[in-house]
């Protein structure tokens, strides 16, 4: 636990561990926290785990992450713990599972799918191949893209 | 699920059991079998590019078959002034039974299908998939050789950008197919597919020479470089013309080898082919017509009956 005492503990929002190490700044960018948010982030990185060797860790004020940001957090961290604090006190545990289909998570990269006329209003979708190593495809064209892809292209 | 998107949507004993229904047909694609199936039924025929042998041989299937046809093309409709597809499929799904779509966007013909609740049958989306001329391209590969287990299948020309052959591939690997692609380095499968289609376990060789691999093929199917398909005109000239056949090229094949095309051609075929025992292009554009009479069936619920009487 000595990692922990790295940062304060909050009093509330949400706190991922397990994150691989060197990855807590993807999960920020995925997450969308580096934008549009005023929480306080704490983020701790390479620090020893026993269970990973090293991990990152970050701490989110007065955010408690929904299912939806959840599933996106899971395309990089798909063992990540995350717990949602209240009044100091870890209030529920929540499970990162990744899931088969990632609705409105990130947009198709290729310029010829007809999900780029923004005026289309069904979902953007994309489809899990493979878990390990993570192969996503658009469930509309098929055409694949990696982690950095989807980053860039998160909704 | 009725819709064709993909072959994925067709299982390979689904696939062998449209074949024989295809096959019984063909007495009432030529005409010669009144078999009123599809009375009363409305297919809307949804080609937002350039059609000739996919539009006319769903029409001529659904009408065959007692159907009646409402023909749709993006000029001059409400898709000009910049309608949705979204939009435009949700009018197809009050006005017909039945859509087949084709789209210069990939992945048009799946969000029809989410779009809308009468079935949709995929006649080509950009680059992406054509099942339905995998489904005559089949039927004719059968008709030859009986079979479509363990054949050599050479794809040449544009493996790119060339949709047909992208279904096809996946499709022939599945009933396990020894599949040759010939093609130059710029128009070759991409590398997805290549995957796909080696992780199924199939034996796959690419190369840029055609004359080294007819003496080994059960089949040649040739394609058209797609001029349309090209951002440039440079790229496009480079490659033009590179692979052509005529009927000497036929001198040393297999017995039986056949050459496919889905047409059109224009110059990779010499009309000296035409009249060798080869030739199976003109053939092959027929069979789409039992092919897509047994595909509206299926789509529509309608049983095709075990024997068809002259």
């Amino acid at each position: 636990m000595s990692e922990m005492r790295r940062v304060t503990a909050i009093c509330n929002g949400t706190v991922i561990d397990h994150i691989p190490a060197g990855h807590a700044l993807q999960v920020i960018r995925m997450l969308r926290i580096d934008t549009n948010r005023s929480n306080p982030v704490s983020l701790v990185m390479n620090v020893p785990s026993d269970k990973m060797g090293r991990k990152d860790v970050l701490k989110i004020e007065d955010l408690e992450l929904s299912q939806e940001e959840l599933d996106r957090l899971a395309l990089i961290s798909p063992h990540a713990s995350v717990a949602i604090i209240r009044n100091y006190g870890v209030a529920e545990k929540r499970v990162v599972e990744l899931a088969d289909e990632l609705v409105n998570v990130a947009s198709c990269t290729f310029s010829n799918c007809i999900t780029q006329n923004p005026r289309e209003p069904l979902p953007q979708k994309l489809r899990l191949v493979s878990r390990e190593p993570l192969e996503v495809r658009c469930y509309y064209c098929g055409r694949g893209q990696d982690l950095n892809e989807i980053i860039e292209n998160i909704l | 699920m009725s819709d064709v998107v993909t072959m994925d949507d067709l299982s390979n004993e689904e696939i062998l059991s449209i074949l024989d229904d295809s096959e019984r047909l063909v007495p009432v694609a030529k005409g010669e079998v009144h078999l009123p199936l599809l009375e009363g039924k409305v297919l809307a025929n949804m080609f937002y590019e350039n059609s000739t042998r996919t539009r006319m041989s769903f029409e001529t299937a659904m009408k065959r078959l007692g159907g009646s046809v409402l023909n749709f093309s993006s000029t001059g409709t409400s898709v000009a002034k910049g309608e949705t597809l979204f939009d435009t499929m949700q009018m197809v799904d009050g006005y017909a039974d039945i859509a087949v779509i084709r789209h210069p966007r990939q992945g048009a013909a799946q969000y029809s299908a989410d779009a809308i609740g009468i079935p949709i049958l995929n006649a080509g989306d950009g680059a992406g998939n054509h099942p339905t001329q995998t489904m005559l391209d089949l039927f004719t590969i059968r008709e030859a050789h009986g079979t479509l287990e363990g054949l050599n299948v050479v794809l040449v020309g544009d493996l790119r950008y060339g949709r047909t052959v992208h279904s096809l591939s996946h499709a022939l690997t599945r009933f396990g197919a020894k599949l040759t692609l010939v093609s130059p380095e710029t128009l070759r499968m991409p590398d997805e597919i290549v995957t796909d289609l080696r992780s199924s376990g199939s034996e796959i060789s690419e190369t840029t020479e055609l004359s080294d691999v007819i003496p080994e093929a059960d089949v040649i199917y040739m394609t058209r470089i797609q001029k349309e398909r090209f951002p440039d005109e440079d790229e496009y000239t480079k490659v033009a013309g590179i692979y052509m056949l005529n009927a000497t090229d036929m001198d040393g094949s297999k017995d039986g080898m056949i050459v496919m095309h889905p047409l059109p051609r224009v110059g990779e075929l010499h009309p000296s082919l035409d009249s060798t025992k080869n030739a199976r292009y003109f053939q092959q554009a027929f069979n789409g017509v039992p092919t897509r009479m047994a595909l509206l069936c299926r789509s529509l619920g309608v049983k095709i009956p075990k024997k068809v009487k002259k």
